[in-house]
């Protein structure tokens, strides 16, 4: 059975993966499917921030994360570089987890 | 962004460039490689299973999700639509990167395995398009690291712990919501565009599986359909 979920999951993220590229790349693509698709990227980069900020399985939390990716934003306004503010939201997180 | 390394990412528009900029990323797909491997192993899953899977699937957060729904005592059916849902993002995500790739449908749906998240993100350049060159070459550190993370973590049975005690799972929205920031300088429709799918994606969280909310974000980017103002 592990192999059948292995192979089935590297079949199906293959294609994932190659379906855009095949059906979208290589033609002139009408100017409103463009704008569409020059906003996925914004789309995309908000609800993963979301989802990975503040989604635990099914669950919403305000935990160790949102402070860690908090003291990163801070940062980040006050022009600190990126990586920087990186380092600085995993070491938050870890320091919450290890002494809170 | 603002940071002298962010500058230094952007301008150099090579492989080599996006290498170099996926560096900190491969040490952590490293670490997370690692601890896969010790998970797949604690599952019973031996040695050889997790790093096939790797290297044909190459596809982090799916396996993991595999490995919890099948450790949970899931069955085949569920892992593999859990997995799926979860790399159902690089649907869209390939769409974004589609009229950057070289050639023929074959070699482009090839050119399209170089999706990850880092990369992609990496290699926007805001308002829509991207960098071919950098994206690839962002991806190719980070699978090798994905695999030897595997090895590693499969063959030691215990090596680093849990990753998430190093704070390593908020890299990543962290990273995200740098590239999210340059996103809104391209107008105020992206704006609009990032509150609808952060309001979508959070109020989805609880009631759809993981890789759904993001999914469902997506259709926020329909707002382009709309007359520019």
């Amino acid at each position: 059975m592990l192999w059948v979920v292995i192979v089935a999951v590297a079949l199906a993220s293959a294609a994932i993966k190659a379906a855009g590229p095949v059906l979208v790349g290589g033609r002139e693509l009408p100017q409103r499917v463009t704008a569409v698709v020059a906003l996925l990227a914004p789309a995309l980069l908000a609800a993963l921030v979301v989802s990975e900020t503040f989604g635990e399985d099914r669950d919403l939390v305000l935990d160790e994360r949102a402070l860690g990716v908090a003291i990163a934003a801070i940062a980040l306004a006050l022009r600190a570089p990126v990586l920087l503010a990186v380092a600085l939201a995993a070491a938050t997180t870890a320091l919450v987890r290890a002494f809170v | 962004m603002e940071g002298m390394e962010s500058e230094s990412m952007k301008r150099t528009g090579s492989y080599l460039g996006g290498a170099r900029a996926s560096l900190p990323f491969t040490l952590v797909t490293l670490v997370l490689g690692i601890s896969f491997g010790v998970l797949a192993r604690s599952l019973g899953w031996g040695i050889v299973a997790p790093i096939v899977f790797s290297v044909i699937a190459f596809s982090g957060s799916a396996q993991f999700a595999v490995a919890a729904v099948l450790g949970a005592g899931g069955g085949a059916l569920a892992a593999i639509l859990a997995a799926v849902l979860i790399n159902a993002r690089f649907g869209p995500m390939g769409v974004t990167v589609a009229p950057y790739l070289k050639g023929g449908p074959l070699r482009r749906a090839l050119e399209g395995q170089a999706v990850v998240d880092a990369s992609w993100a990496l290699a926007s350049r805001g308002g829509g398009r991207f960098d071919r060159e950098f994206m690839i070459g962002a991806t190719l550190p980070q699978a090798v690291a994905w695999i030897v993370g595997t090895a590693i973590g499969a063959v030691s049975g215990n090596l680093v712990g849990n990753p998430e005690r190093l704070g390593l799972d908020v890299i990543f929205p962290t990273f995200f919501l740098v590239l999210l920031a340059e996103e809104l300088h391209s107008g105020r429709r992206a704006v609009a565009v990032a509150l609808i799918a952060a309001v979508l994606a959070l109020t989805l969280v609880p009631f759809t599986p993981p890789g759904v909310p993001v999914i469902a974000a997506c259709a926020a980017a329909l707002l382009g359909l709309m007359r520019s103002p």
